[in-house]
């Protein structure tokens, strides 16, 4: 179990999170959604310590068990030790330009936790046949579409074998056509029990998969639930009025 | 030897003698290109390469301690010291002043140490740029798999930066090529030197000069057949046209 307790996040003057709390079970697939600038991407990336929150905790419950209290200045150490717990895919993929996918994904697995080559090199390519680029595993990024890119972006992350997947809208940067193999992947991954953050704004993904939805707005969480709840029987007034604009497109 | 000596008098204003000045002394200027000009440059690029890396480093790490600062301010004022003033003055503080405080350094050594210095300033800023045109998802991604900064900074940035900075680079490596010349003033019996002293024996200043110039050229345009194969060695994984 992931908690994460009031989580408040500023930048300068500006109040961008304020006092969100999640708590997160294994294996659950929780997404978020919200207008932008609601703080959404922020929230998620308090949670790696993209973004360093000014207040708030975050407990990690299974082994190996971490916490960590943002009220005093985290030290290098602990925002080492809270990254090595998740993994992220990001909206622009992000991929090392000058390793092939098999070298991206074998990166963090090798180089961080130091796991040795022969099972590193085993089970990055088992993850890229598994999302589907069984044939590409010797290309570089450039050589890639959008949707395999992140695909790699994915098999990276699970490489890891972290404790949480974070996906910070992860299909918003690519062609409409590609979205499909993405989701899909993911819709993969959650069947197999990954435990998954999602931020996106692909609201019928977010009805079949989700186990609990979010709706983030003005830094606070306005409305949660289970899935089909939230999406189809919004109770809060803003949430009702979100949905309609992104629904009605 | 003969045929070149036909072959060179066939040129405007070039007579039998003058065919042999060119070439009784294109070995000599050669000589002092090999032995000289050409190690000067290399060794200096190298060593000015290792002092801009650490100059880059330490101007782009975030704000860390004092001693951090410390550095940050030294480095800052080596470069601009550095850019703001000529190269010449450079070397001659360093081979003519420094002796009149006790340190007298060899031409050679001289000349390696001020053209180390040059190039260490004006490659931290090209360094410096590659490394902060870096998109900043790299560093993120980077984290995320959980490297630290210099994790990071040595599996993710470095190499990508350093394809970047072939290009700038190849241009102060090809100038220092040239600016090695200025090493004659200090009495480095490199190419230009030996050019100087044959055209003080025979008067041709002309053809002397120009003959120097030309071997400069050919240097410098192998030079750059060799960075073109860099280049495109290292943008081997970019293979989608621009």
């Amino acid at each position: 179990m992931i908690s994460i307790k009031n989580i408040h996040k500023s930048f300068g003057a500006t109040q961008v999170i304020k006092g969100v709390d999640l708590t997160i079970e294994k294996g659950e697939v929780v997404v978020i959604i919200g207008p932008s600038g609601s703080g959404k991407t922020t929230f998620l990336r308090c949670i790696n310590a993209l973004e360093i929150p000014q207040q708030g905790a975050i407990d990690f419950s299974a082994e190996p068990a971490f916490s960590i209290d943002f009220t005093q200045k985290p030290k290098q150490k602990q925002i080492l030790d809270l990254r090595r717990h998740s993994a992220m895919v990001f909206q622009q993929y992000n991929l090392f330009p000058h390793k092939t996918a098999l070298e991206n994904v074998m990166e963090g697995p090798l180089q961080v936790q130091k796991r040795p080559l022969s099972e590193v090199q085993q089970q990055a390519t088992q993850l890229l046949e598994h999302v589907g680029l069984k044939d590409k595993i010797h290309f570089y990024p450039s050589q890639l579409s959008g949707g395999q890119q992140q695909r790699v972006g994915i098999a990276r992350a699970i490489a890891l074998q972290p404790q949480i997947i974070l996906f910070d809208e992860p299909t918003s940067a690519l062609d409409p056509e590609l979205v499909h193999e993405v989701l899909q992947t993911m819709n993969a991954l959650a069947k197999e029990g990954q435990t998954m953050l999602i931020v996106t704004h692909e609201i019928n993904f977010a009805r079949d998969v989700a186990d609990k939805v979010i709706f983030i707005d003005q830094g606070i969480i306005v409305e949660q639930g289970p899935a089909k709840q939230v999406i189809d029987h919004p109770q809060h007034e803003r949430t009702q009025a979100f949905l309609q604009r992104i629904l009605n497109q | 030897m003969l045929v070149l000596n036909d072959l060179l008098t066939t040129l405007p204003f070039m007579t039998a003698d003058r065919a042999d000045i060119v070439i009784s002394s294109f070995w000599p200027m050669l000589k002092g290109g090999l032995y000289y000009s050409i190690p000067l440059t290399i060794i200096a690029f190298i060593c000015g390469m290792l002092i801009a890396l650490f100059v880059a480093l330490i101007r782009v790490i975030p704000q860390q301690n004092k001693l951090h600062k410390l550095f940050y301010v030294l480095t800052s004022i080596y470069v601009s010291a550095i850019r703001g003033t000529p190269l010449l003055v450079q070397l001659f503080i360093i081979f003519y002043g420094l002796p009149n405080v006790g340190i007298t350094l060899p031409p050679f050594t001289s000349a390696v140490i001020s053209f180390s210095l040059n190039v260490g300033a004006y490659g931290s800023e090209v360094v410096r740029g590659a490394i902060i045109s870096i998109p900043k998802g790299q560093w993120e991604a980077g984290f995320t798999i959980g490297m630290s900064y210099l994790h990071t900074f040595r599996r993710i940035i470095f190499p990508e930066a350093v394809r970047l900075a072939i290009p700038p680079l190849s241009n102060t490596f090809i100038s220092l090529v040239k600016d090695s010349s200025l090493a004659s003033l200090v009495l480095v019996t490199e190419l230009f030197k030996q050019a100087q002293n044959v055209a003080a024996r025979t008067y041709e200043f002309m053809l002397v000069y120009i003959e120097a110039a030309l071997i400069y050229w050919l240097i410098c345009f192998l030079l750059s057949l060799l960075q073109a194969r860099l280049e495109k060695r290292l943008s081997r994984h970019n293979q989608r046209k621009l």
